[in-house]
């Protein structure tokens, strides 16, 4: 029987990468808890409420697009609408081919990593620049984001010294504080040579227009302050209907992402430089992108859009914390990963219909969302999904339920099955080639067949009596 | 589904007994014990000889059509208004919970909900449906409780830890990351065995740090690959199901 692929995936981690993971993911959750609990008597109300915020946004976006695009406007931003990723990419290009600009300083942003921007931009020509730490560690390293929040949780402090050194950036010192201060001094001459300023969005209000991004190295504001040109890239889902609704999830996501009470910076941006501001950038660009996204909303499992990208059901996840975020294959790893991913591969659905499965059902993601998406039951919908479309990967490893039915819905067969199983105690089981009884007896013993005999104490009590 | 208006067991405390899967096959004196520990609270059983399983291995397993069969018979098995009492947390929450997410579509889903209303998770029962807040009896050993995840959400496992320390005798000994999975999954524990066992490993090390005589859970299913890991390991742990204390509880103290 082949394995999973993110079963080989966890079985071939190196011992360093899965404690790195594993350390962080837990310190994360525990700390969220923590945090969450001393401020609210009642957070999991708190996360009702911010999901019937966002599940509203999703289930009316027919209206609160056409109102955020005019808002938008009206402030003097341009708006620009992508149906794929190629259309963002594009779209990017376009307006810096049309005004000459090459350089790009980029706030981290999920999205620009679902389409592959940089990549795109790269063979156009145009230099693309991660400032947030983290990002920046994943670009120099030719590597990808293993985690939300925290791209580069999967490695330790000694590889990132390492590859400091190899990019010339000082001899080894595996220091924290070396390391970052070294990065800054990097980044700060970066900033004033960039044209362009690329950031995503982690809210859009509805009522307001305003953009909203949080960081906590406020490296987005070195980019928006040191360039004339500021291009958002948000994805359609990111609305919320007013400012007001900003107070909750603002709150729920610092705390539920990183355990702060707030993020250390969050900006509130309104539109491109006014005349009265002595700086910013002079014209401002807001991408929406959807790239499935509508399909995602037309399907049983919208309620997915709701995420607000916090990674607190990676750090909770038993799954995620053995096999770390490269695991799922995709640029959204863990829970939240294993629905989004296959569902925003749209076509190319078999190729990630792997993911539903790689759960243990066990809820702690759903325990944890901020925003309260039911993950686990959008994991069966999609399991359901995956072997109604009979995606090989899908069924791999899971055995077939069609023998197991017909047994279970006669019950004298199933009595005579209860009865006649007592043979497994004297059959040598290790032989029998049964996949899954292989794949149990391969890491943990079988428990002596007892069926049928609580059946035959109650008949024979009830006789007796 | 709002869990709190379910329905209540009579005054004559009739109780239809759902046994499991697990413990039709392997686990006998779970069942056993969960007659007992009813029967002592004044309940008469009925167990209805047709029933099989809730239909949950092909429900996780993607196999929606397959389920619903399990499920069919399940509900025409336990037909009627007697609440329905089940040893375990993943096989009641199929019934309250996963039945109706896969019949959402289904022409019987009325008749699907019907038995969801009167599905008890048995801790959960003998609490908040009996109203019992401790337990009679003598058990002398330090328990350490698993919650199973199926309870997440559920009255269960506050019900299991109330009447565990209650029990003259019994000291819970809490241990790490108790709110993590154990791993079993179901069809996971074969189809992901490295993540599973990985898992378990570590659930195994927080629980032997916390030095218990006996590892304790309503799901026998947590306890069989968490036993069978231990003693695969060769550092075998004891176990029992949560009906199983109540019931030597019982026992020790000559109230049954």
């Amino acid at each position: 029987m082949s394995l999973q692929p993110l079963d080989q995936f966890a079985r071939n981690l190196a011992p360093d990468t899965r404690a790195a993971v594993y350390d962080g993911s837990k310190k994360g959750h525990e700390k969220r808890t923590r945090v969450l609990f001393d401020a609210y008597t009642d957070p999991n109300r708190l996360r009702e409420i911010a999901g019937e915020i966002k599940q509203h946004v999703i289930e009316h976006l027919d209206t609160y697009l056409p109102a955020v695009e005019a808002k938008l406007q009206a402030n003097g931003v341009k708006v620009h609408w992508a149906g794929t990723a190629d259309e963002a990419c594009a779209a990017v290009r376009d307006i810096m081919q049309a005004r000459g600009l090459r350089k790009i300083v980029k706030s981290k942003t999920m999205v620009s990593e679902e389409i592959e921007l940089e990549h795109y931009l790269d063979k156009h020509g145009i230099e693309t620049l991660e400032t947030d730490l983290g990002e920046f560690i994943v670009q120099i390293d030719h590597d990808h984001p293993s985690h939300i929040v925290k791209p580069i949780i999967h490695k330790n402090r000694r590889e990132i010294a390492r590859s400091f050194e190899r990019e010339g950036l000082g001899a080894y010192n595996d220091d924290p504080e070396t390391i970052t201060r070294r990065a800054r001094q990097f980044l700060r001459h970066k900033y004033l040579a960039a044209d362009v300023a690329l950031t995503g969005a982690n809210f859009v209000s509805v009522e307001s227009g305003r953009l909203v991004i949080v960081t906590n190295e406020g490296n987005s504001r070195f980019c928006l302050a040191a360039t004339k040109c500021h291009i958002a890239l948000v994805g359609i889902e990111k609305l919320v209907p007013r400012d007001r609704d900003l107070g909750l999830l603002l709150n729920l996501l610092g705390r539920s992402a990183t355990a702060q009470q707030l993020t250390v910076y969050t900006e509130f941006i309104s539109g491109p430089k006014a005349a009265t501001q002595p700086d910013g950038p002079e014209e401002m660009h807001v991408i929406f992108v959807d790239n499935g996204r509508t399909d995602v909303l037309a399907s049983d499992c919208r309620e997915i859009l709701r995420c607000i990208r916090c990674g607190a059901c990676l750090n909770v996840c038993p799954v995620y914390r053995q096999a770390s975020g490269h695991a799922y294959r995709s640029v959204y790893p863990g829970p939240v990963g294993a629905v989004l991913s296959p569902l925003l591969a749209g076509k190319k659905f078999p190729e990630l219909a792997d993911l539903p499965k790689a759960s243990s059902l066990c809820g702690a993601c759903n325990e944890v969302c901020p925003v309260n998406i039911p993950i686990p039951d959008l994991l069966l919908r999609l399991r359901a999904k995956g072997k109604a479309e009979g995606a090989p990967l899908a069924s791999a490893g899971t055995p077939p339920m069609g023998a197991w039915s017909v047994l279970a819905s006669q019950p004298a067969a199933w009595k005579a099955a209860l009865f006649g199983g007592k043979i497994l105690n004297f059959l040598p089981t290790k032989l029998l080639p049964i996949p899954a009884l292989r794949a149990w007896e391969n890491k943990r013993t079988l428990p002596a067949w007892k069926g049928g005999e609580f059946r035959s104490w109650l008949k024979n009590r009830d006789i007796k009596k | 589904m709002n869990l709190s208006d379910r329905r209540k067991p009579g005054a004559d405390k009739r109780v239809q007994l759902m046994a499991t899967c697990i413990c039709d096959a392997f686990y006998a004196d779970t069942a056993r014990a969960t007659v007992e520990v009813l029967e002592y609270l004044g309940c008469t059983i009925e167990f209805p000889e047709g029933q099989t399983c809730c239909g949950q291995p092909a429900f996780n397993g993607g196999d929606w059509a397959a389920s619903r069969k399990v499920v069919r018979h399940t509900v025409r098995t336990f037909a009627g208004e007697t609440p329905v009492v089940v040893p375990s947390g993943s096989c009641a929450a199929m019934l309250f919970h996963g039945a109706l997410l896969e019949f959402e579509h289904e022409a019987d889903l009325p008749a699907v909900r019907q038995l969801a209303h009167r599905t008890w998770e048995l801790a959960d029962f003998i609490v908040n449906g009996l109203g019992v807040k401790a337990w009679p009896g003598r058990y002398d050993g330090a328990i350490a409780f698993h919650r199973a995840c199926h309870t997440r959400g559920t009255g269960s496992s506050d019900a299991a830890s109330a009447l565990l320390g209650s029990i003259a005798g019994v000291k819970l000994v809490p241990f790490g990351e108790g709110e993590q999975c154990c791993g079993f999954g179901g069809t996971f524990s074969v189809s992901f065995p490295n993540v599973s066992a990985g898992m378990g490993t570590l659930k195994l090390e927080h629980i032997r740090a916390a030095q218990p005589d006996v590892l304790v859970s309503g799901d026998m299913s947590c306890m069989m690959h968490l036993s069978g890991l231990a003693e695969k390991e060769g550092q075998p742990i004891k176990t029992q199901h949560l009906a199983q204390v109540l019931r030597d509880a019982l026992k020790n103290g000559g109230l049954i």
